[in-house]
């Protein structure tokens, strides 16, 4: 019958009012752009009078969640690339090379065969020890962690008439694969974050794909440029410590700043002890105490190197440099001669996977191909920014007149549910973070036709209910009750198509299909809720004793 | 006083010629399918590769200039168009170049680009690049496979919502109009040779879902009209559910097209193609719910006996008390 609980008034009246309060942001969108800007800023740099200026364009305690811009409104670029994870192989076999020899070096004398680059071929000078070769090499193996449980190791040792044929087994491949994809990742983020520019998308997309998506930036190729650019590590002797910027570092050595202790600064010498491009590996790991620490691999010539300077200089620092900042400074603690070391720290688990990760992102770890690039001037988004505005508006009109001249009061309450319909995707999408795509604005121009559908439908099953007379009351209700199993089943078989495609869609497709989703879960509540409570309310207070709808 | 499409309910009669009806549906699909094998669609980068410049100038464009510019790249085939709407200002002149895939590259070149681009500011120096994209033909084989698996998942998930919803008869007439509606629309872009993109997709399983909405109401309708009159002749029974139903379908499809047409025209050239699919998609939807679904429902035949514990409430939700 025509009641609603007093309950269920309240969270009806409240839903709708955290959908309008959610997407109130928008109407202000400039400020609170401002606003959300300086917010990060001074987060991550601290206050000045400008940033609290432009933080005080917006109330703290207002929600400040706002539709992203897709790029094709706001302009931009967009890159997908595919990461060559097969270009890690080499190099892990090339590092494997000299380690297989020293192993041997008591066995028999051994020479390196030419091979595809994912392998490694040994010929032994005495055939006749290829059983106890073979055991030795095996040796070498390091076991690999994988989900299917224990007995994988991350090489794969077989021999062939005197030759030793090394290759990674699946499970290392896998697991390289999978760090180098990580490594990557974290390069292109860090290289994007430089520049500065507001919420990039940088996304994993399948097996070995990069989407990034910069909004912003002039061009596609300029965004190659960045990602491009490898980041410089070096390993330096450490001449001094301070706090002093303007500190006058001396011929042969510069000054650069500390990454994690703010306000200091390492006076180091200039030529590096072993630059990252001679790193083979980082991985986060724990010391001998098992305090978490970062343990890493150089190649021959670097581990030479490093091995030389460390047994000169034990107790002194060295410094480990990222494009000119200071990682960490960590103190020699013995010879290191292997070319792999430890780096201890007051590190915890997470400080010492990036670390690691920051270590291993010194260049990019395989090569990047790029397979599609999009890049959209601002003119070009804000022509249809303005163009999807003035469509919208007139549509939403045209269709509230229309409600209006066919249903008169009733068609009144279907439009303000309408325009809270409208509110609530947006306060949606706001909460969710989504991001709004011309497709997208043809979606909620499309839910604005259609959320009237519910409303439609209940309407013209009152208009029959009344027919047989059973008093407005009645017809009301049963309007409601048997129009809702078409409502129900008419949107949920498009919420079906909307889900499809959301999962198998990809860039504006998505922003489409995220909006037409949730214009239709909000055109739902509207109809049967929101409509209905003022249709009670109204009821209640008029008391018709005939209605027309 | 209210603007009524019909005062009364009205009473058409919509299956004296039902097989006429079905057969003028099987040839009009047969007549986009052929199109479709005769002429192709007219693909865009998305699906076969390549790269799409968008120019701007405040100069008049001149195709003849433009092509004979890039034609000295020997760059294969290369279409340029100029583009028309009314949203542009009067020194707005844009034209969109499309340049075929270059052999034997699986990835995108930026050289390419940039020698286009060089080659045009030559003759145009007040020329902008307001939009330039470029799919490798790695990934649009892929987009395309995706797009065609999505529409059939679409589908698919359909026909068992349906199925578990109603009876199997209407979960294939659904379908069967969901095909219907999707080779039609097809056809349309293949005759037109209107740009088919990423987009268009989008587009399709929109108007399968609409189509499917305005098909599913219709059920609705029917399914409680075979329980209201038991002795009742099948065909009577769907005509009169279709006439009960028809001033909602007209008002829903009205509004829609509305807001789909103010978007037509005054959304900009950049979805044009998007909006066009779903007006037909919305005209095709409605056409198919009647003339094609409840047409198969009726060849079908369905069984007649719905008697459940509880006949009068119809359905399950019928309880959900606001």
């Amino acid at each position: 019958m025509l009641q609603i609980d007093l309950w269920k008034r309240i969270v009806i009246a409240l839903t709708c009012a955290l959908g309008l309060w959610l997407a109130l942001p928008n109407a202000f969108y400039g400020p609170v752009e401002q606003h959300n800007d300086a917010v990060a800023a001074i987060e991550l740099g601290g206050a000045t009078p400008e940033l609290e200026a432009q933080r005080a364009l917006w109330p703290d305690w207002m929600p400040s969640g706002l539709v992203n811009l897709g790029l094709d409104l706001r302009g931009g670029a967009h890159l997908l690339a595919e990461v060559k994870v097969t270009d890690v192989y080499a190099n892990r076999m090339e590092a494997q090379w000299p380690e297989v020899r020293d192993a041997l070096r008591a066995l028999t004398p051994v020479r390196r065969q030419q091979s595809t680059p994912d392998e490694l071929r040994v010929r032994l000078n005495d055939d006749t020890k290829m059983a106890e070769a073979l055991e030795i090499v095996r040796g070498l193996a390091r076991p690999v962690p994988t989900l299917t449980g224990a007995g994988s190791t991350d090489i794969d040792v077989r021999g062939d008439a005197g030759v030793i044929i090394v290759t990674l087994s699946e499970a290392e491949k896998q697991a390289t694969d999978n760090r180098t994809m990580q490594q990557s990742l974290e390069i292109i983020r860090r290289r994007i974050d430089e520049v500065g520019t507001r919420e990039p998308t940088i996304q994993r997309q399948g097996a070995d794909r990069i989407l990034i998506q910069v909004p912003g930036i002039g061009s596609a190729a300029e965004l190659k440029a960045i990602i491009g650019t490898t980041a410089q590590l070096t390993f330096n002797p450490v001449v001094s410590r301070g706090t002093d910027e303007n500190a006058n570092p001396g011929i042969g050595n510069k000054l650069i700043p500390s990454v994690d202790e703010p306000g200091a600064f390492y006076i180091v010498e200039s030529s590096p002890v072993v630059t990252g491009e001679e790193l083979v590996d980082a991985q986060p790991s724990y010391d001998q105490n098992g305090r978490p620490a970062v343990s890493f691999r150089f190649n021959t010539s670097g581990a030479r190197k490093f091995g030389d300077y460390t047994a000169e200089n034990i107790g002194s620092p060295f410094a480990i440099v990222l494009d000119d900042e200071v990682i960490s400074a960590p103190t020699i603690q013995s010879h290191i001669p292997g070319g792999s070391g430890i780096i201890t720290g007051n590190f915890d688990v997470e400080e010492s996977t990036n670390l690691a990760i920051l270590l291993r992102a010194g260049a990019l770890p395989a090569g990047l191909e790029f397979l599609e690039e999009r890049t959209i001037g601002p003119e070009l988004g804000q022509d249809s920014i303005d163009a999807g505005k003035v469509a919208t508006i007139v549509a939403f009109v045209s269709v509230l007149f229309f409600m209006f001249v066919s249903y008169g009061l009733f068609g009144l309450f279907a439009n303000i549910a309408l325009i809270i319909n409208v509110g609530m995707i947006f306060g949606l999408l706001s909460l969710v973070g989504a991001t709004l795509t011309l497709p997208g604005i043809a979606g909620i121009v499309l839910t604005v036709g259609m959320a009237v559908d519910a409303n439609v439908l209940i309407f013209e099953r009152i208009r029959e209910e009344i027919k047989t007379a059973k008093g407005p009351a009645r017809a009301i209700s049963l309007g409601y009750e048997k129009a809702l199993s078409a409502i129900i089943d008419a949107n949920i078989t498009t919420l079906i198509t909307a889900v499809i495609l959301f999962v198998m869609g990809s860039g504006p497709v998505r922003g489409f299909a995220i909006t037409l989703g949730f214009g239709i879960i909000t055109s739902v509540f509207t109809a049967i809720f929101v409509t209905r409570l003022m249709v009670v309310i109204w009821f209640e207070r008029a008391r018709p004793k005939t209605i027309e709808v | 006083m209210r603007l009524r499409l019909f005062k009364e309910a009205p009473n058409f009669d919509f299956f004296s010629r039902w097989k006429i009806w079905l057969g003028i549906s099987a040839l009009m699909m047969i007549v986009a399918a052929a199109s479709f094998m005769i002429q192709g669609l007219n693909y865009g980068i998305d699906f076969r590769g390549g790269t799409t410049i968008r120019t701007e100038s405040p100069q008049v464009v001149d195709v003849a200039e433009y092509r004979a510019a890039i034609d000295r790249l020997e760059l294969g085939d290369i279409s340029i168009t100029e583009v028309f709407d009314p949203s542009f200002r009067a020194d707005q002149n844009v034209a969109m170049i499309r340049i075929q895939a270059q052999d034997g590259q699986e990835a995108v070149t930026t050289e390419t680009i940039d020698a286009v681009e060089r080659v045009l500011v030559e003759v145009r120096p007040d020329i902008k690049f307001i939009s330039v994209e470029s799919v490798g033909p790695k990934v649009s084989g892929e987009l395309i496979q995706t797009a065609a698996i999505a529409v059939v998942l679409a589908i698919g998930a359909v026909l068992i919502y349906i199925w578990l919803r109603f009876e199997w008869q209407f979960a294939v007439g659904a379908v069967l109009a969901l095909v219907h509606d999707v080779i039609l629309t097809i056809g349309v872009f293949s005759e037109l040779q209107i740009r088919f993109d990423l987009a268009i997709i989008a587009a399709l399983l929109t108007i399968v879902g609409y189509s499917l909405n305005d098909t599913v109401v219709v059920f609705d309708r029917v399914r409680e009209n075979l329980r209201k009159y038991k002795k009742r002749d099948l065909k009577e029974v769907l005509n009169l559910s279709i006439n009960e139903t028809m001033a909602r379908t007209f008002m829903t499809s009205f509004t829609t097209l509305i807001a789909l047409i103010a978007l037509f025209v005054l959304g900009g050239d950049v979805i044009r193609g998007f909006v066009f699919a779903m007006i037909w998609g919305v005209i095709v939807g409605t056409y198919s719910s009647i003339f094609v679904a409840s047409a198969i429902l009726l060849y079908l035949g369905v069984k007649r006996d719905w008697s459940k514990p509880d006949a009068n409430a119809g359905n399950q939700y019928a309880n959900i008390d606001a």
